[in-house]
């Protein structure tokens, strides 16, 4: 590395720097010499000196870079910025000694353009009435989304119904397998679970009365008319809704959807019927096997901590409930399976470009799906004890 | 400068399960020159480039980059070696969450200390030179054309201002205007920073206009590596029928070879 003889010439920005780092020193006759690497990974120092140049003020300035070891775009760019800077108070700035190269790429370094100015923004108390009025004026329309596409889908659930041969079979078993028969273990599973735990807690409270015998009607009731097929809709929103979600976000991302379109194809009728009819058809099927396992698992509860023998439980069971607490239950999957669909194809067919946006749309399908689902089941309990079913 | 390669690839073997892409295949990639590397579809030259950067797993052979065998290096020095290089993807791979600037941004806010005016004008400054709108920068992924992503993505894989940049088709889907000054652009920097370029790419065009030397990949192996002149003169079949076919004759029409890029309106909307 070149080092500037100290008695000669001042040192301005070479102390103690490593061999390479980008350094500035004044000849004898004024010449601001440059020397060591003047590029991006020694951007600290590059600035430094270069604001050392500028801060001379209106000065008739002369740059060698004779000596410089290597030069990028950003040394150019900080040293042509250097320059603009002090002709732009009134003074000069000339290059010295420069290489062909260096030329060319001073030459480069040029940036036209304004940066483009930045929106203007609200104040305070502004912008929280901005932001509300936005919030209210998105979710109403995303509720007439809802309904159009409510309609879409039983629009084009009639083209099939009227031209049969356009009915995706194939598509539809094939959803059915992956939302029903590929997820009845988990959901099997956690009924079991949730069935035992409700079960038990029923079974400490009820003892203090001596009455846990009545522990088979709280559960076989709770379990039938609520918990089964919410707890089930609630794993379908995340499991199936999700993966629907997922999917048409990224068939939007690839064009994939644009591509049916102008093959003369109906997305609605390819990606969403059989999709919304396989969901219709496999929630019910899995709340039937969710109350089952949510059964067996408060009966083996009731049998472990109530003292109750399998005889006892089934005979109280068959006691306490009856056929319509089963269809209470199952009658609800349709509709929220329906809501689950719909939520989860808005969703999808919302995506944007980004990786981000997709990410987003699959969450907030989950979530509005699994807050419909539960707002559903309160009106339905509402229906159903006022018609005293 | 040393005259030793900057890349050297010797027998390499790359292959997925029971295929075998690269069968003993040797490269040099000299400092400061722009190499074009040619072959037919899916004979693995996205393979081949994916390999030398570390991408796909190589069952035997050696590949040394800046002197320096991959294979040898600490996580450190693995990182540092990737701080010297810039990639285009084909597809451009930009994060579709971040705007353009903030593409071109990420590498300079993790390996360069800068101020968060330089930060600014240097990525503005990219864009700029890279021949996009000052507008572009703040745009999404998803808002730009295909032409303007291939831009925003040569923007970023030159914001550390690399000394080797791979591209992987720089100039399909850009129109023969646009790829014409890509090459320009990338031959600039070739002369004003040292930088070498290892292009593959089947636009004879830029083969013509901005390449030093052309390597040509069949078999798994190098056909043949040289100047466009002995590309010309080779006798093996497919560099016959890729430089002599149909296409090649409109590009390379007329006495001379070798034109400069986007001077001919005929030849500009043939070729490519």
């Amino acid at each position: 590395m070149r080092r500037a003889p100290v008695k000669e010439y001042p040192l301005l920005l070479t102390e103690g720097l490593a061999p390479g780092t980008a350094s500035l020193t004044e000849a004898a006759d004024g010449r601001l010499r440059l020397g060591g690497r003047w590029t991006a990974d020694q951007a600290p120092a590059v600035e430094a000196a270069a604001a050392r140049i500028a801060a001379g003020g209106p000065a008739r300035l002369a740059v060698d870079l004779g000596e410089i070891e290597r030069l990028d775009t950003l040394g150019a760019w900080v040293l042509e910025r250097t320059r603009a800077e002090v002709e732009a108070s009134g003074g000069t700035l000339a290059y010295l000694g420069t290489r062909p190269e260096h030329q060319t790429l001073l030459g480069e370094v040029v940036i036209r353009g304004e940066p483009p100015a930045p929106a203007p923004r609200l104040r305070f108390p502004l912008s929280l009435l901005d932001g509300t009025g936005r919030q209210v004026v998105r979710g109403s329309k995303e509720f007439g989304t809802g309904i159009a596409f409510l309609g879409e889908v039983v629009a084009a659930c009639a083209r099939v119904a009227l031209r049969p041969r356009s009915f995706r079979g194939t598509a539809l078993v094939n959803q059915v397998q992956q939302m029903a028969l590929n997820g009845a273990p988990i959901i099997v599973l956690i009924s079991f679970l949730v069935g035992g735990i409700v079960a038990q807690q029923g079974i400490f409270q009820l003892q203090r009365f001596g009455a846990q015998t009545f522990v088979v009607n709280l559960i076989g009731l709770l379990i039938l008319r609520e918990l089964g097929v919410l707890l089930t809709a609630i794993m379908v929103a995340g499991r199936s809704g999700s993966a629907i979600t997922a999917e048409i976000g990224s068939m939007r991302m690839r064009e994939e959807v644009d591509a049916l379109r102008v093959m003369g194809l109906d997305a609605t009728e390819i990606l969403i019927v059989p999709r919304v009819l396989a969901l219709m058809i496999s929630l019910p099927m899995l709340t039937l096997l969710g109350d089952l396992a949510a059964l067996a698992g408060g009966g083996l509860t009731a049998m472990l901590y109530g003292g109750l023998t399998l005889d006892q439980f089934l005979a109280r069971l068959q006691a306490a409930v009856g056929v319509h607490h089963v269809v209470v239950g199952l009658v609800k999957a349709p509709f929220m399976a329906l809501t689950i669909g719909l939520i989860a194809t808005i969703e999808g067919f919302a995506v944007e470009g980004s990786a981000e946006s997709l990410g987003r749309r699959v969450t907030a399908s989950v979530v509005k799906s699994i807050f419909m689902v539960i707002v559903l089941d309160g009106l339905f309990a509402v229906f159903f004890a006022a018609i005293d079913f | 400068m040393s005259d030793s390669p900057i890349i050297r690839v010797r027998d390499l073997v790359v292959g997925f399960r029971d295929k075998t892409i690269l069968k003993g295949l040797n490269l040099d990639i000299r400092r400061g020159e722009i190499l074009g590397f040619v072959g037919p579809s899916g004979q693995g030259k996205s393979v081949l480039t994916r390999t030398i950067l570390g991408l796909v797993p190589k069952r035997s052979g050696t590949i040394e980059v800046f002197g320096q065998d991959v294979d040898g290096l600490t996580y450190a020095e693995r990182r540092r070696m990737e701080t010297r290089w810039g990639v285009l993807f084909q597809q451009g791979a930009l994060f579709s969450a971040l705007t353009v600037k903030q593409n071109i941004q990420v590498p300079m806010r993790e390996h360069l200390k800068l101020s968060g005016r330089l930060l600014d004008e240097f990525a503005r400054l990219k864009i700029e030179m890279v021949g996009l709108k000052p507008d572009a920068a703040d745009k999404l992924p998803s808002e730009l054309s295909g032409g303007m992503i291939k831009r925003a993505a040569l923007a970023r894989s030159l914001a550390l201002d690399p000394e080797i940049l791979f591209l992987d088709e720089p100039t399909s889907g850009l129109d023969p205007i646009g790829a014409g000054e890509f090459d320009d652009l990338v031959s600039t920097l070739k002369e004003t920073l040292g930088l070498t370029v290892f292009m593959v790419t089947h636009d004879l065009d830029s083969l013509y206009t901005a390449c030093d030397r052309i390597a040509a990949l069949g078999d798994g192996q190098i056909i043949a590596a040289g100047t466009v002149e002995e590309m010309l003169e080779n006798p093996h079949p497919w560099l016959r029928s890729y430089f002599h076919g149909k296409r090649a004759r409109a590009v390379a029409g007329g006495p001379s070879a070798v034109r400069a890029p986007h001077q001919d309106p005929l030849v500009a909307a043939t070729g490519g």
